[in-house]
């Protein structure tokens, strides 16, 4: 086995508004179905280890998760090394349901920022209005940072969580730089 | 008013501006195949209504859940009189009444 490696190695930065950096590798599902369905939500727990999400909502406990994506789609998260046997297992929760479970660990970036400026950081970028008494910890959006489709949640007031494609991480990173650049606090919330 | 169009999705309740959202053009189209005619056909691809005021559109949240919807709205102001699931072949008639209210005498004019 080769070792996993991160797209941008864990590059981080420190210089501005908010601590950006890129974690990971993490264990990610997509897993599409009826959200109603039992067995769906018994999959996806068992897994995600959390409590199953309301519409738009993520719940998160350190690596693991379930964050709701649409209708009809979860993104079940667990530590990177047991998401092969996860898979497996899930599998074996939805045989004979209309379902489908798919590993994207390694088709996708993750990145946290950090600091009391988060949310300026991520306004910059996103159609997505971040007012403290709108946008909570636990909520899960899936929008577009400037050009790219991406999603995010705040795991507590200070730190937000950002999945986007693998492809652009760099343009990401660096995105978040540029809106976190030094001295551009706006102080709107 | 809104100075930008504000859409809201209805498969996942999000409300956010168009970017976050992808135009699917008129809605309602009714679709000409094999055994039409060619007059059937090249309206059925090319001719659209392209209205000032009153318009039906299909829109793809393709930023966010991913899904299709669709929209009632005016091109000229961008007020969004209702979003409405995907799976209809017309708009429900309560949208139409609102309509009536905000666009007197709209219907003539389509
Ligand atoms: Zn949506």
């Amino acid at each position: 086995m080769s070792d996993p490696v991160t797209a941008l190695n864990h590059l981080s930065s420190g210089d501005g508004i908010a601590h950006i950096a890129e974690i990971g590798p993490l264990g990610m599902i997509t897993l599409r179905g009826d959200l109603r369905a039992r067995a769906i939500q018994a999959a996806a727990i068992s897994i995600g280890r959390v409590e199953f999400p309301e519409m738009r909502h993520c719940n998160s406990a350190g690596e693991n998760g379930i964050a709701w994506m649409s209708p009809d789609e979860l993104l079940v998260m667990c530590p990177y090394a047991e998401v092969g046997e996860a898979l497996t297992k899930m599998n074996t929760t939805l045989a004979g349901q209309h379902a489908l479970a798919v590993n994207v660990s390694d088709a996708r970036a993750v990145f946290q920022v950090t600091g009391p400026y988060l949310r300026e950081v991520l306004a910059k970028l996103a159609p997505v209005d971040l007012d403290p008494g709108v946008f909570t910890p636990g909520m899960f959006r899936r929008t577009r940072l400037a050009q790219v489709p991406a999603a995010f949640w705040m795991r507590d007031d200070q730190t937000a969580q950002i999945i986007c494609f693998r492809s652009v991480a760099k343009y990401v990173f660096d995105l978040l730089c540029m809106a976190a650049q030094p001295g551009s606090e706006v102080n709107h919330f | 008013m809104d100075k930008m169009l504000t859409l809201t999705c209805p498969c996942c309740n999000v409300t956010a501006e168009e970017t976050e959202f992808h135009a699917g053009g008129e809605a309602h189209l009714k679709r000409f195949g094999p055994g039409s005619s060619d007059d059937e056909f090249e309206s059925y691809l090319f001719t659209r209504k392209n209205p000032k005021g009153v318009h039906f559109e299909r829109w793809r949240h393709n930023n966010g859940c991913g899904k299709w919807f669709h929209v009632a709205r005016c091109t000229t102001s961008l007020e969004v009189f209702a979003s409405y699931p995907a799976q209809t072949y017309a708009p429900p008639e309560d949208i139409l009444v609102h309509i009536d209210t905000r666009r007197p005498g709209w219907r003539a004019k389509t």
